[in-house]
């Protein structure tokens, strides 16, 4: 029995390490920030509940194909067995305590890492409204004033609000090492929560299809220190190209793998006529 | 307004080789398929025997021919992404254009979801479920064969996107605002909806009939708690088709009308609202996947028993776990976009409930482990794809629960991870299950089995070549990679992509080796030839009757008074028992009906031109379909009579030994 189960849990850390070290680079197994951190014990937690019933039921299924095959004449042979009230109950009962275990843990969580729920932190969050367009990021920095296509810059250790919309089709903002994706859809306004602790560049990208130039819309997120952050921002203000009205039209036209750049002097409520304009327009 | 609608010479794509070659291939291929039947002379045996028939049995074959040879295509589409993949990695583009590669994955969900899976898990249902039910065909014989052409005549029409014009550009769902005409002005969406809309009118109809056939025809004595497992996956199955296909038809009438009429039922502008359809289309779309997977599940029972030499074990549990998942299918559609906003509340709940499917699905696995308990296995061709099925699936059920946790999906949703979830179960459960069936009723039809050797190479290549293909996307997804990527930048995914290609390449073996089997195994079949009508020792009625089954199934109706009814039936002929034989009787059969092919020509032609706005032909369409069903509707009672001489004529001929 002993041996047994050293063995299983050996499998266990073999299998789930494997994973582990194939996948220690940019995905949401090398979290960066608390969302992503406790989505990454999520993972990890609920594969090892079910190994623990995948593992003998893989095993016992090898098991009992070989030891009860026709060539087998030490095997038993049951031709008429086919109830057993015992059993029956076993069976049920192994993947509904399973279910009731991970259901609660799907719950909690579910309540725990809501996307719009705000992050528990000494620092003021900071806001950014995200605009998807074909097929580039735009990122506004209201209370800043700025804005950037295709980079997003953010300080570490601080709440970051998203408030998220699309000017077309539907795609998803994430950020794969931050954790929680969530849909930006025209005419409607999604929130997320993140935050990066740790300084780097962390890839982030639209993960749902949104026509021929979704391969290329993608972004790098900066995490750096506060003071970085000021510079940065203070960089953007003083060199960035203004953003009005007139130059979100010309910014939303479709292009394909835009570089990086900011914009400096945003009109304020621009993120609001973004989610207003679809719902205005004229059918055709 | 031109002649010809939107259609031009500039829909054939002149300037892509890929395409341009494959259409020749394909036409020369049709070209000589016709020259071989002209100079055989097969034509009138082809329209009489098999176009035409209104025998289940046949109508199962044709749909299994359909799947295999949809297979191809839909792979071919796989291999051609999973290339591309293993090419454009850092700053390279391979050597698909987005716009092609756009069109290859949203093809290959659509093939392989509509127009194989559906008809392979169809075709083995008509085939299979009136024998085990102990009756001589389904409900509506001529129904059946309509539900046959008219996924035929979507088929035709998705192919056809390939060589005149193109095809949907969205993924296999089409998601509007995507697939609205603002962002998809050309023909590829109403490719996609068309024929999707005439094949699932074959499909619901097949549905009707099934439902109804189980509901109503059994043999005498064979009560619901007597059905073999098969039929009541069969149930479940087509009751879920009755009431989810209705949901796609009309979801896709209401983006046909959006865009077709100016209509703004899912657009971004005037009050539409995009994230009604992906509700509507997941509502249909996640009992769809019970929908393949139930039949599935029902072979398997079916093969474990047969060669575990024993009964299935928890036979009621098996049927309750069965109904519970046909139910629950429909409470959990949200989980498939988790991450579209909804209140917590709302993704716990259907989070929650998805979870609770893996129940019943974790009672149905155990079953089978004690099906094999203490039985005496013979180890098959179908008993390999079942062992393998069992190992692969558990596997795909853990990451299908995973991701029913929602903050577990916010990282996962839409990762190749996702990707390589829904081919662990897909593959995994439903491939394996049908070639299972295949191989299992492969000498029920014919009269001769499959080349075992062969089969167990098929096997191996498929087993091995999933777990190749697809492990490596795990992984990927786990990194970050997403979906319908036509390139990305990041070099360490490379040798991952790389790897999946040569499970792609292994998998390419497996179906080039089933072509293979096949001829083999008509060469073979005089060595191979079932006499008995019970080549596998099996359980059920189907066995009971020479393979191939006459037209009439059962010279006499079969008297059930247990489940495994042609087990107990051996048994007690064993025990020297006699049963007293009812003389023969007379029995009248629905005679061919060419109503099928003709309606879908006309619905062929009224999709064709209404994908190219060409009125006046979708006019003729219409008209020639109508006047096909009136004909059909006022036509003067067509039967034929089988006498009872002819019946003893040949059960005496085929006189087996064992009953």
């Amino acid at each position: 029995m002993h041996t047994t189960a050293e063995r299983m849990g050996r499998a266990l850390v073999l299998v789930v390490g494997s994973v582990a070290l194939a996948s220690c680079n940019e995905g949401p197994l090398s979290p960066k920030g608390p969302i992503g951190q406790a989505e990454k014990t999520i993972l990890f937690d609920a594969t090892a509940i079910m190994l623990a019933v995948v593992i003998p039921v893989i095993v016992l299924t090898l098991v009992f194909a070989w030891w009860f095959r026709a060539g087998n004449k030490r095997a038993l042979y049951l031709p008429d067995w086919e109830y057993s009230g015992r059993i029956e109950m076993i069976v049920w009962s192994i993947p509904a305590l399973i279910v009731l275990f991970l259901g609660g843990m799907a719950w909690i969580s579910s309540h725990d890492l809501d996307p719009p729920a705000a992050l528990r932190s000494h620092n003021k969050p900071l806001e950014i409204q995200v605009v998807s367009m074909d097929w580039k990021w735009l990122f506004i920095y209201p209370d800043q004033s700025i804005a950037a296509v295709n980079e997003l810059t953010v300080p570490v250790a601080t709440p970051i609000h998203f408030r998220l919309t699309s000017s077309s089709v539907m795609n998803s903002f994430f950020i794969p090492q931050l954790g929680s994706q969530i849909y930006t859809m025209a005419g409607m306004v999604t929130q997320v929560n993140l935050q990066a602790d740790e300084e780097g560049t962390y890839p982030g990208r639209s993960v749902q299809f949104s026509g021929d130039g979704f391969s290329d819309m993608k972004f790098d997120v900066h995490a750096v220190s506060d003071a970085s952050f000021q510079q940065w921002v203070t960089a953007a203000k003083a060199n960035g190209a203004s953003l009005d009205a007139t130059g979100y039209d010309a910014l939303v036209k479709p292009s394909q793998a835009d570089a990086p750049h900011t914009f400096s002097n945003v009109e304020s409520r621009l993120f609001d006529r973004a989610v207003m304009a679809t719902m205005n327009a004229e059918g055709h | 307004m031109a002649l010809l609608g939107k259609l031009t010479w500039d829909a054939i794509p002149f300037d892509q080789p890929i395409v341009m070659g494959t259409s020749v291939v394909i036409a020369v291929a049709i070209v000589g398929l016709v020259l071989l039947i002209t100079v055989k002379r097969w034509w009138s045996y082809l329209w009489n025997e098999w176009l035409t028939s209104v025998d289940h049995k046949r109508i199962g074959v044709m749909y299994v021919i359909l799947a295999l040879v949809m297979l191809v295509r839909g792979f071919a589409d796989a291999i051609m992404m999973r290339m591309q993949l293993a090419l454009a990695a850092g700053g390279a583009q391979g050597y698909l254009p987005p716009e092609h590669y756009d069109q290859i994955f949203s093809a290959h969900g659509t093939i392989m979801i509509f127009f194989v899976a559906m008809p392979f898990v169809i075709g083995l249902m008509n085939f299979a479920v009136p024998l085990q039910l102990g009756i001589r065909d389904v409900a509506f014989p001529v129904l059946n064969n309509v539900s046959l052409w008219l996924t035929a005549a979507g088929v035709l029409l998705v192919n056809l996107s390939l060589f005149v014009g193109e095809f949907a550009r969205t993924g296999w769902l089409a998601y509007p605002p995507l697939s609205e005409i603002a962002y998809s002005p050309g023909v590829g969406v109403d490719y996609y909806l068309w024929s999707l809309q005439i094949s699932g009118l074959g499909t619901l109809l097949s549905g009707i009939n099934l439902t109804t056939t189980i509901l109503k025809m059994r043999a005498p004595g064979m009560k619901y708690s007597r059905m073999p497992v098969f039929c009541w996956t069969a149930l479940a199955s087509n009751l879920l088709i009755v009431a989810a296909f209705p949901i796609l038809t009309a979801t896709f009438a209401m983006l046909l009308l959006d865009r077709y009429c100016g209509f703004h039922f899912f657009t971004n502008e005037a009050g539409g609202n995009p994230m009604m359809y992906i509700n509507l289309i997941w509502i249909w779309g996640h009992p769809e996947v019970y929908i393949l997977i139930l039949p599935a599940f029902g072979v398997f029972s079916e093969v474990v028993a047969t060669f575990s030499g024993k009964p299935l074990f928890g036979y009621r549990s098996m049927v309750m776990a069965t109904m519970a998942i046909c139910v629950l299918s429909f409470v959990v559609w949200l989980h498939h976009f988790f991450t579209m906003g909804a209140s917590a509340n709302v993704n716990a709940f259907f989070g929650v409930a998805t979870m609770i499917i893996a129940v019943p699905t974790g009672v149905k696995i155990f079953n089978w482990l004690f099906t094999m308990y203490g039985g005496r296995i013979r180890f098959t061709v179908p008993m390999y794809w079942t062992i393998g099925f069992i190992v692969t699936f558990v596997i795909g059920g853990m990451t299908g629960v995973l991701m029913a946790v929602p903050p577990a999906d916010f990282v996962l949703h839409n990762s190749l991870f996702l990707i390589a979830h829904f081919h662990n179960t897909a593959i995994g459960g439903v491939v394996f299950g049908v070639l299972a069936g295949y191989t299992y009723w492969f000498p029920k039809a014919f009269g001769f089995t499959l080349n075992e050797r062969l089969g167990k190479l098929i096997f191996w290549c498929w087993f091995l070549g999933f777990y190749l293909a697809f492990m490596p996307l795990y992984a990927l997804g786990l990194m970050g990679a997403t979906r319908r990527m036509q390139h990305y930048s990041e070099l360490s995914w490379k040798p991952w992509m790389m790897v999946a290609l040569c499970g792609a390449v292994l998998i390419f073996l497996g179906i080039a080796l089933t072509v293979v089997q096949l001829i083999v195994s008509i060469r073979q079949r005089n060595r191979h030839r079932d006499r008995t009508g019970d080549i596998w020792a099996a359980r059920t009625l189907e066995w009971s009757i020479p393979s191939p089954p006459p037209a009439w199934n059962f010279a006499r109706l079969p008297l059930v008074d247990s489940t495994d009814a042609f087990w107990v039936a051996k048994q007690r002929a064993n025990e020297g028992a006699q049963t007293p034989a009812d003389a023969y009787t007379a029995v009248h059969l629905p005679r061919n009906n060419p109503t099928g092919i003709f309606l879908a020509f006309f619905a062929v032609i009224f999709g064709f031109a209404m994908i190219w706005h060409i009125w006046w032909l979708a006019a003729i369409g219409i008209v020639g379909a109508l006047s096909v069903f009136l004909m059909q509707a006022w036509r003067p009672e067509e039967e034929t009579e089988i006498s009872a001489e002819e019946i003893a004529a040949y059960e005496q001929r085929t006189a087996r030994g064992a009953t």
